[in-house]
């Protein structure tokens, strides 16, 4: 259908974004396929394409001899319109076939703000937005992604969500839709959906009733087919060498958001901050060997022609050989003009050492640390174990190594939080600059610090927290504002970016919301709701009002589902969806962190007992393997 | 030693930017293992000089360029290794070893092949004759610098026009259809096939709705007879020179001409 489209396309912005081609993108042949699966990132393409996630089950899938699959993301409200006007239907970028036409439609969700684009993106499609008006002819549509260990809030409109790591069950959901197929779909879409509902971290909506009591609160959540589990409990991909995913990056046309290829060197982390669902969700932690970091770099390089490498992880420098690897790769790639880096990396000095390898060749331009929090006290209470002195300490060695500018994350909204934790941001930050200018003797120093507000996620210590009113986010960031600027003479080289609360609130509402939120979901869509992750297409208030519109007659609220906390004893809504923590250990951590107690890295200390490892039937894997890096000789020019 | 290229850009890639063909073009550089020039610096990148570039939305048979690398490479194996390197709708047509002059001020006129919906060939002939009949044409353009407005009648050389060989298979109206070939100086700010449709809307009420689709098919020097010369010509010329002096001449018919394999 590129032909209907390819008129449409010069009416739009970007529209290279549309057109697929991309290298190393495959498209199978249509008709000899068995089973096809179109995959979504439902986000602007410049985000979506460099989604890992997307990008393994989409190589992961199309290496099966009978499987095709092929990928599309949200379009703009420019090319939307022009799509209805013209009754040009949701395309796959590949080979621009009708998403309607594909069996099954998996979604990945990293954040909740991307719901309303699934609405557009199944309307498009010509998929009713309600499951259960779904007949055979319609794909099966399955989410995945973080926000798929609360679907709840979406659970109207998806027929199925994975828990955890997809490699391994997109197969065998693929496998069971084969098989369903060739004995000729009995039972309908019933029986297949209910055969899903048998495999491993797959949780099926439907199969699940939900009851409340007259104070809005959940009663219980109990399965209506005894062919379902009790509790569903995610995926783990345990032995990373072997997923050696993606081999063949993709590679855009289109300018993207970040311009390198990705190595996924370690999943799963054990730092145990407490308002980190990656972290929680994710556990254990696994490591992909020294070996099969070398020769993903090698071959990605060479089938991508990207210059830039990311080493990823929710924490990369905490790889227990990440010396060897960045050292080992500095050499190899010495010369040839190739960059490496290496996102979320925490405060320490032997980060700089790390920073300053990965650098050898390059600019020393600017260090990220991410201390969440500006005052000791509240460093406790997210069990982000840093202290100011280690901070100074290490951006004092950065300055004193050539860098020239230091960026700092942090979070406003925690729980238990004051003014005064928020003020000593600028504290630390006038401190930085004073430690940059000691070291180094020039004025030119800078520090930028970042704040988002904190959002309560489902399966952490915070699940139960209040969320912190908007206004109160708003005040303590004007209040800092303010702070930092009380002395000029240093102020001038603090920069300060945010998010203001709002958004926030709604990212709150969608994360810890039961499928009541559905209908506001549908509503805020309804009503023009689209790409609600970016500010310029962002309403409040069409949130606000279609809150009130349908959640006052249920007795609940936009607060009720945010800012209220919850009792130990309240039913969540993914009580019945097994992150493998242990609700009770969740609790206590939660009750550690109101009275500001740390805890230890399993990794380097002895097991705290959240839960995953016995329950899950899994490990920790961490080195040193005492092996030696790549068996690559260095690649020069 | 630098090499000269003209490529095409064609089918879908017709909307890629001219950011987006660089960056590609740098991608596959670094894929085909050739031995590149690198701009010095913090972050170098590969010498890639550009001459002129399609507008977002067209097609071409006529772009150029010019790399650096830093071994002699015969420009037969230099195309081999881009084109395989480069993505489906980017292909090189002909690569030749730079001669003196410059490249860019060798283009200053292109020929489109416009292939316009909604109206019929005789109703795109008439208003090509009164566009052409015209002393001026003003055609309103948002440039980075605001707005403003252009004649796009003085930078018109010729204007044709062809009937559609098929009837394409989209809905209505949009079955109608004429081919505009028009010859364009190059001048600044350019004017672009846009233009040129919006001078035809503008003189002769052709419907603003039109949707269009352009394809660049020549480049080169606008001589006396309003034709155009090839910009590759003199360095094919000057490379042919050079093996003969050298008594080098290989037994091809000629260096230069190097197949287009896609």
């Amino acid at each position: 259908m590129f032909e209907q489209l390819e008129l449409l396309l010069p009416r739009v912005s970007k529209p290279v974004q549309y057109i697929g081609g991309e290298l190393n993108a495959t498209v199978k042949d249509w008709d000899t396929a068995a089973i096809r699966w179109a995959l979504m990132y439902p986000d602007a393409y410049e985000v979506g394409l460099p989604n890992q996630g997307i990008m393994i089950l989409y190589e992961v899938l199309n290496e099966q001899h009978d499987v095709l699959a092929e990928r599309t993301y949200a379009v703009w409200p420019d090319l939307e319109k022009l799509m209805r006007e013209h009754r040009v239907p949701q395309f796959t970028v590949d080979s621009h076939r009708p998403v309607g036409e594909f069996d099954l439609l998996g979604v990945s969700f990293a954040t909740e703000l991307g719901y309303t684009n699934l609405l557009t993106a199944l309307d498009l499609a010509g998929i009713p937005l309600h499951a259960a008006q779904r007949t055979n002819g319609h794909p099966i549509v399955i989410a995945g992604g973080h926000a798929a260990f609360n679907p709840e809030p979406i659970a109207d409109f998806i027929d199925a969500a994975v828990l955890g790591d997809g490699e391994e069950a997109v197969l065998e959901i693929t496998d069971a839709v084969r098989e369903w197929k060739a004995q000729g779909q009995p039972g309908g879409r019933t029986e297949l959906l209910t055969r899903l509902g048998e495999i491993d971290g797959v949780y099926l909506p439907g199969a699940y009733d939900v009851s409340y009591l007259p104070d809005g609160r959940i009663a219980g959540i109990v399965r209506n087919t005894e062919r379902v589990a009790h509790r569903v409990a995610k995926r783990t991909t345990m032995d990373l060498d072997e997923w050696p995913y993606p081999k063949q990056p993709l590679v855009p046309i289109a300018e993207i958001v970040h311009e390198r290829m990705s190595v996924e060197i370690f999943r799963g982390c054990t730092r145990g901050c407490r308002f980190c669902q990656a972290g929680m969700i994710t556990r254990p932690v696994r490591e992909r060997s020294i070996e099969g970091i070398g020769e993903m770099v090698e071959q990605g390089l060479k089938a991508s022609g990207f210059s830039e490498v990311g080493l990823l992880s929710l924490s990369s420098a905490d790889h227990s050989e990440i010396r060897e690897i960045t050292k080992g790769l500095a050499d190899r790639y010495e010369g040839t003009g190739t960059g490496l880096s290496l996102p979320s990396t925490r405060v320490d000095a032997f980060n700089i050492d790390l920073a300053n390898e990965i650098s050898r060749n390059g600019r020393r331009s600017g260090l990220t640390f991410a201390p969440e929090g500006g005052s000791e006290r509240i460093r406790r209470v997210i069990n982000k174990m840093v202290s100011e002195e280690d901070l100074i300490r290490t951006v004092a060695t950065a300055f004193g190594a050539g860098w020239r500018q230091v960026k700092l994350y942090f979070m406003c909204g925690l729980p238990t939080e004051t003014d005064d934790d928020v003020l000593q941001i600028a504290h630390m930050a006038h401190r930085v600059i004073r430690a940059g200018r000691e070291v180094t003797g020039s004025k030119d120093i800078r520090c930028t610090i970042s704040i988002g507000a904190f959002v309560p996620k489902p399966h952490t210590p915070f699940q139960w927290a209040g969320q912190e009113d908007p206004d109160i986010v708003d005040s303590r960031l004007r209040k800092l504002r303010v702070e930092i600027n009380s002395d000029r003479r240093i102020g001038r080289n603090v920069g300060m970016r945010y998010h203001d609360g709002k958004p926030a609130l709604i990212e709150g509402l969608l994360s810890r919301g039961d499928r009541r939120v559905g209908r506001v979901i549908e509503r805020v869509w309804r009503d023009g709701g689209r790409f609600d992750g970016w500010s310029e297409h962002f309403s409040y208030d069409r949130w606000v009002t279609a809150c009130a519109a349908e959640l006052a007659a249920l007795g609940v609220s936009l607060e009720w589902f945010t800012t209220r906390e919850r009792d130990r004893d309240e039913v969540l809504p993914w009580d019945h969806l097994d992150s493998g923590l242990d609700k009770d250990w969740l609790w206590d951590d939660w009750q550690d962190a109101l009275s500001g107690r740390e805890q230890d890295d399993c990794r380097w200390t002895p097991c705290f007992d959240c839960g995953v490892c016995p329950s899950m039937g899994t490990d920790i894997q961490v080195g040193p393997s005492g092996r030696q890096l790549l068996p690559i000789s260095p690649a020069g020019r | 030693m630098k090499i000269r290229l003209r490529y095409a850009k064609r089918g879908k890639l017709r909307f890629a930017s001219h950011r987006d063909v660089a960056r590609t073009f740098e991608r596959a550089l670094r894929r085909a293992g050739l031995p590149m020039a690198y701009s010095q610096g913090y972050s170098p990148h590969p010498r890639v000089s550009w001459a002129g570039a399609a507008p977002t939305g067209a097609a071409s048979e006529a772009e150029y360029l010019e790399i650096q690398l830093v071994e002699q490479v015969d420009p037969a194996v230099v195309c081999a290794k881009l084109n395989a390197a480069l993505p489906e709708g980017l292909a090189i047509i002909e690569g030749v070893p730079a001669g003196p002059g410059g490249l860019a001020e060798r283009m200053t006129a292109s020929a489109w092949r416009i292939e316009i919906r909604g109206v019929t060939a005789q109703q795109l002939r008439q208003a090509a004759q009164v566009l052409l009949a015209a002393p001026e044409v003003l055609v309103e353009r948002v440039t980075k610098d605001g707005r403003r407005s252009i004649d796009a009648r003085a930078a018109i050389v010729s204007l044709n026009v062809e009937d559609c060989p098929t009837v394409p298979p989209v809905p209505d109206q949009l079955n109608q259809c004429g081919i505009l070939i028009a010859v364009v100086r190059q001048v600044s700010p350019a004017v672009r096939p846009d233009d040129v449709l919006s001078a035809l809307g503008a003189v002769a009420g052709l419907p603003s709705s039109v949707l269009a689709k352009a394809i660049r098919t020549r480049q080169g020097w606008l001589d006396d007879d309003g034709g155009l010369v090839d910009p590759l010509m003199a360095d094919r010329v000057a490379a042919r020179t050079a093996l003969m002096e050298s008594g080098d001449e290989p037994d091809r018919h000629d260096v230069a001409d190097i197949p287009v394999d896609r």
